[in-house]
């Protein structure tokens, strides 16, 4: 017997709402999609613009393989309602290079060999640019601590460090 | 996650809009709740979301305290120029949670608001009083490591989360509040509950009343303070000991104390008793042993939790000692001085 459940316990069948046409600016292109109220930013990234390259890792803000930035900030887009980003600027690692040069978090992660299988990196470079963005870290202790919500599993740490050490040096 | 519907609130409709029905919930940064979604411990029919209600003002009253409104980012008031000169404590302690993404997206109020992380809470296999009033308390008898020490209750054990929310506890901040019937203010450290036999309820907040903003009187204590986080790895984890400690010094004695605890009990914990303890007497370790033996007087441990009290009665100890010396703890540099 399903039991009561506190704040929801007498939740109502209710049908399939209809579907929420939005607007997104996504790497600087504007968008209109329709999403169901529960498709995730991080969801309507990948299964409906096929922006594939932000990652879904743990699908619950521990891991920050899903870190895009939105009107500048970096967040976690598996934690957000597409329906909530009605009318922002969404920024995923398709939009960070620019005519065809990488960016230099990118270049910079590249020299310092700063992934090992690649699943985090997209996350930790929109961390990145959201960490240089804030400019609250100088020390690479600040850096370690402010990239604390991106897990990198092959233990790259030292080199995302040092990449990130470079990229701000240039910025 | 379940099918829900989802509408945008304006500020005039908010409250009606929950009022008028049970199984809505309002959503603001959606940290918490669309995690607890996602874990089918939440499963409201209808998302109201309160994210562009005009609630994101950090404005000076004007006897010289703040008002925070319930919408700002856990991050922009962490790095607010008048918190960081003010009430450091309060930047230090958000500054000590989640990581720089989450307090980007987190709200104030939503600190507030967030459920315990106690795994069994999360785990909807399991019996827990807090999802499931009246099913048992599976920490109890279970793993019980992260649990609490201090004002527990054989139904529920859990713990309240937030580091924010010690701080403002220290700061004897004030929750305003707007319902149907009108506002009202409610003070911090009453705004969270003890477990009891309703564990199910986390706060005096009603049902359909939603949280407008905080407020910060004057004292900040910007001068002796410490946020002292003790956790499992050193960067974003909860914690197990969080202490918060603020003195006002006055020639070598403790003119003013403010002690409050995280990671030990169902709301973050202050004591009266320990605090009055410190008051007036001399800045030495004999005064702050006898403030956390105080504070730690009544602390029970489970199979797995008995070592916070000695590590609470030590952190205590450390954040006095920290506070009276004007060295707070680094959040970033993690070695524990």
């Amino acid at each position: 017997m399903q039991m009561a459940r506190s704040g929801t316990a007498t939740r109502p069948n209710i049908s399939i709402p209809e579907k929420i046409p939005i607007a997104l600016t996504v790497n600087g292109i504007a968008t209109q999609l329709a999403v169901a109220p529960w498709t995730t930013l991080l969801d309507a990234l990948r299964d409906h613009l096929d922006l594939t390259g932000t990652k879904k890792g743990c699908d619950h803000g521990q891991c920050g393989a899903c870190t895009v930035l939105v009107d500048g900030r970096r967040i976690n887009s598996c934690l957000t309602l597409a329906v909530m980003q009605d009318g922002t600027n969404v920024t995923t690692i398709e939009g960070l290079a620019a005519d065809g040069v990488l960016h230099p978090l990118q270049q910079a992660f590249i020299d310092h060999d700063a992934f090992q299988c690649g699943y985090c990196t997209p996350g930790q470079i929109c961390s990145a640019a959201g960490l240089i963005a804030e400019g609250n870290a100088k020390s690479a202790d600040e850096i370690r601590e402010l990239m604390s919500g991106n897990i990198c599993r092959c233990g790259a740490y030292p080199n995302i460090v040092a990449a990130i050490q470079q990229a701000m040096g240039q910025s | 996650m379940i099918n829900f519907e989802y509408a945008r609130a304006n500020s005039a409709d908010a409250i009606s809009q929950i009022a008028g029905d049970p199984t809505a919930k309002f959503i603001a940064g959606g940290t918490n709740l669309i995690d607890l979604m996602k874990e089918d411990v939440e499963r409201p029919s209808r998302l109201i979301d309160i994210s562009k209600l005009p609630l994101k003002a950090v404005e000076e009253m004007p006897e010289g305290g703040l008002r925070i409104g319930a919408l700002v980012p856990n991050s922009d008031l962490a790095y607010h120029p008048l918190v960081a000169q003010r009430y450091p404590i309060l930047a230090s302690a958000i500054l000590a949670g989640a990581s720089a993404q989450l307090r980007n997206m987190a709200s104030t109020g939503g600190n507030l608001l967030q459920r315990t992380r106690c795994y069994y809470f999360y785990d909807t296999a399991t019996p827990c009083n807090k999802r499931e009033p009246g099913s048992g308390c599976s920490a109890i008898g279970g793993l019980n490591r992260m649990h609490a020490i201090l004002g527990t209750s054989d139904a529920c054990i859990a713990t309240h989360p937030s580091d924010m929310c010690v701080a403002l506890a220290a700061l004897d901040a004030k929750v305003h509040v707007a319902g149907p019937a009108g506002t009202r203010a409610i003070a911090l450290v009453n705004f969270h509950r003890l477990p009891g036999d309703t564990p199910e309820r986390d706060t005096n907040l009603a049902p359909n009343e939603i949280v407008t903003a905080v407020e910060l009187p004057v004292p900040g204590f910007a001068a002796n303070y410490t946020y002292l986080k003790i956790r499992d790895r050193l960067s974003y984890a909860f914690a197990l000991v969080s202490v918060a400690a603020a003195l006002e010094l006055e020639g070598g004695a403790i003119k003013e104390a403010r002690l409050a605890l995280g990671g030990v009990a169902h709301k973050p914990w202050r004591d009266s008793s320990a605090e009055a303890a410190l008051r007036g007497e001399a800045v030495n370790p004999t005064t702050f042993s006898h403030a956390a033996d105080l504070v730690l007087r009544d602390a029970k441990g489970l199979e797995h939790n008995a070592f916070k009290i000695d590590l609470a009665r030590r952190a205590i100890v450390r954040a006095l000692t920290q506070a009276a010396a004007g060295t707070p703890q680094s959040q970033s540099n993690k070695k524990i001085r």
